[in-house]
């Protein structure tokens, strides 16, 4: 017990089963789903599955530069997630002060969006 | 500490008392206000415009730049008034100073604000380039200046030093239609990447070595400290030297700035020597003079000179070949950051004063000068060569007249604000023992005398050239000018008030030489 | 037994941030500088975490939090600029930009 060793592996062996149970349930669902799915083969079937888009010419084709608005955006938005997940975990001992701070935050990064938005970046046309 | 304790009033039963261990940081509104009022001005205004969007007129984003400006600079009247009162103080845990340097530093760059924001006014209808995100940058990266010069913590001078670079790199990038804005907005990222990758390693490594990255703390450790020859702080040192070396533009870390300057649109080069070059010397003076200064400045101070030595001979004999105005001006930024050096390298109080009040001077004299360079150079920039000068007396003699007094100033003619700044630099390095820095200072003051005597001339004694298209001087631009001189003129005439203040504000900062 | 003492990271760090400096000097595409700069940046907050472990300190760890988003601004920004001088022309290569000289 007094093995710091063993602790260090007994997180592991708690992440391992949580992965295991993972696998095993993702294995489950598609085993039930390919017992009850009717199955009918068509040619369409079999090309690469793309967001709905066909596929034409080959992979190294030219993206739209939209994409890469989407792209940066979402670089941006997703990185300062990061100082929202060590609030959240000290949120009772930050209390209201935590919350004030968080939302100040939030409220620029908002203005941020209200920005694109108005830019027309988040809008397919 | 107002705002949130009314709110904790109203909100008590929703909201979670802090836990009793926990100690809320006490946020002064008031001590931070100057920042907090750039930052929110260019929040603001990308708000309003981005909503309202075509119903702003044009005029409006260069009102309320200017409004921001001078509205900040007014918040500095109370805060002095504070500091006068009861000294430094450090705010924010002890994240931001609030003292007689950060203030002063304050007031440059909102002039460089406000300078910046009258030529893009007329600028940027004349290229059709009208867009509310250039003065929003423009107050985005003063706030990161102001953050910067009144930094206590290193991670917060590094935030501020992003701040700064990042609005610079985009705004050097923003002239669509130039293909050199863009090179050089390439240029200045990659190199002002790498330079803040330095920089940082230098925190690192500075963090590493005195377990802490406020400044106060890093002093007292040094102070402290019996470990004179401490490698990893050393390494620290250096590494920090050369990413703001790069900042300020420093020889042999220059290679970006004649491109820059060059490629950016010009008010915005006048705007980089201003107040970007006062963020990274304040920078510099912060880490190196105060919380290093004590105990290290034995370390610090040869490659110090090495770089103000390097960046006086090159700015002032590379300057000299050149044949594009606005590149000139660009070595000339060289030559000064080596005199401002100077400052630096003293490594005292009347140092530290004098580098300021040289920012100061420098910040009227580059805005005013790329004023000139952004008119002479009419729609699209494209006469920007000394050839494009001449005969500019017999054309528009009050232009002429302008620029001269701009550039004798620069090469540091008395009864302009040029040489009580010169005379300041040199004075504090000789009085630190660095006098041979000091001989090389004026020397190479009078290879680039040289080079502006040569603008002059072509402007007074060469013919203009047949068939140039009319030269314009629009109205913002012109009081942007005539503010310049009159600053010039005004500071070296009666300098007395504002090196007094100089004087003041670094007097209780900087510990003197043991 | 053998183990990693806090000494190995900053030793790795350091190298890591060589190899970042060196291939943004040597390198000419934009992106693969780009790439040399993340490096360098991730070779600091590995530096800052592993100082942080040795001298028991929160800080440490605290500034990556700032580096991340330092750098993704950074990053962002940097790519649009390439893109907006790839619009101009096919490739973006540090030696084509090269209209200011002298």
């Amino acid at each position: 017990m007094s093995n710091p060793l063993s602790d260090f592996l007994r997180d592991y062996l708690t992440v391992g089963i949580f992965g295991s149970l993972g696998f095993v349930l993702v294995g489950l669902l598609l085993f039930i789903a390919w017992l009850i799915r009717p199955d009918r083969r068509q040619a369409q079937k079999y090309i690469a599955y793309e967001s709905g888009v066909d596929p034409i010419g080959d992979m190294w084709s030219q993206t739209q530069v939209r994409y890469y608005i989407f792209a940066l955006l979402f670089v941006m938005f997703d990185v300062e997630a990061v100082f929202i997940f060590p609030w959240a975990t000290q949120l009772e001992v930050f209390g209201w002060f935590g919350l004030v701070e968080m939302t100040l935050f939030i409220l620029i990064l908002l203005l941020g969006l209200v920005y694109a938005w108005r830019k027309g970046v988040l809008k397919w046309a | 500490m107002s705002g949130p304790s009314v709110l904790a009033a109203a909100l008590q039963d929703v909201l979670i008392e802090p836990a009793p261990g926990f100690e809320v940081p006490s946020i002064d509104w008031a001590g931070i206000a100057p920042n907090l009022i750039l930052m929110l001005g260019s929040i603001l205004l990308l708000t309003v415009v981005s909503v309202l969007k075509r119903r702003v007129p044009s005029w409006f984003a260069p009102v309320w730049t200017i409004s921001a400006a001078v509205a900040a600079g007014c918040a500095v009247v109370p805060l002095w008034q504070r500091f006068a009162d009861t000294g430094p103080e450090t705010l924010v845990g002890g994240a931001v100073g609030l003292d007689g340097f950060s203030l002063f530093a304050t007031v440059v760059v909102c002039i460089a604000v406000v300078f910046v924001a009258l030529l893009l006014a007329d600028y940027l209808p004349r290229e059709s380039l009208e867009s509310p995100e250039w003065y929003v940058l423009v107050l985005l990266s003063a706030s990161g200046a102001v953050t910067m010069a009144s930094a206590d913590d290193l991670i917060v001078l590094f935030v501020g030093l992003e701040i700064l670079s990042v609005a610079a790199y985009v705004m050097t990038a923003m002239h669509r239609r130039r293909v050199t804005s863009q090179e050089a907005g390439l240029k200045y990222f990659v190199l002002g990447a790498f330079s803040s990758a330095f920089l940082l390693y230098g925190i690192a490594l500075t963090y590493g070595a005195t377990g802490s990255t406020n400044l106060a703390e890093i002093q007292a450790f040094l102070a402290g400290d019996v470990v004179t020859q401490n490698a990893l702080l050393l390494g620290g040192l250096a590494f920090m030297l050369v990413g703001l070396g790069f900042k300020v533009g420093a020889v042999p870390f220059h290679s970006w700035a004649p491109d820059v300057y060059q490629g950016a649109p010009t008010p915005i080069s006048g705007y980089m020597a201003g107040a970007v070059k006062l963020g990274a010397f304040a920078a510099l003076l912060r880490v190196f003079v105060v919380a290093f200064g004590p105990a290290y400045r034995q370390e610090w101070q040869p490659l110090v000179a090495v770089l103000a030595v390097l960046s006086l001979v090159v700015g002032a004999f590379a300057a000299i070949s050149q044949t594009n105005v606005k590149r000139m001006l660009a070595y000339s930024s060289i030559n000064h950051a080596g005199f401002i050096l100077l400052g630096v390298l003293a490594a005292s109080a009347a140092g530290t004063e004098s580098a300021l009040f040289y920012l100061l001077a420098y910040t009227f004299m580059a805005a005013g000068s790329f004023a000139v360079v952004t008119v002479v150079g009419r729609t699209g920039e494209h006469r920007q060569s000394l050839e494009d000068y001449r005969g500019l007396a017999s054309v528009r003699p009050g232009l002429a007249l302008v620029f001269t007094v701009l550039l004798l100033s620069q090469a540091g003619v008395p009864l302009t604000v040029g040489f009580l700044a010169k005379l300041y630099v040199v004075t504090a390095a000789v009085e630190s023992g660095f006098d041979w820095v000091a001989v090389v200072a004026m020397l190479t003051a009078v290879v680039s005398a040289f080079m502006y005597l040569r603008i002059v001339a072509t402007m007074y004694f060469a013919d203009a050239p047949e068939g140039a298209p009319a030269l314009r001087i629009p109205a913002a631009t012109g009081v942007a000018l005539g503010l310049s001189v009159v600053g010039v003129l005004l500071l070296g005439i009666v300098p007395g008030p504002v090196s007094d203040w100089a004087n003041e504000a670094v007097a209780q900062l900087v510990v003197a030489a043991p | 037994m053998f183990t990693f003492g806090d000494s190995w990271y900053l030793v790795l760090a350091a190298i890591i941030f060589a190899i970042g400096a060196v291939g943004l000097i040597v390198r000419r595409n934009p992106l693969v500088m780009f790439m040399c700069v993340e490096l360098m940046l991730n070779a600091v907050n590995l530096t800052f975490v592993a100082f942080g472990n040795l001298l028991g300190d929160v800080g440490g760890q605290t500034v990556v939090f700032f580096v991340l988003v330092v750098a993704a601004a950074e990053v962002v920004v940097g790519l649009a600029i390439i893109v907006a001088i790839m619009r101009r022309r096919a490739e973006a290569n540090a030696d084509d930009v090269s209209l200011l000289r002298g």
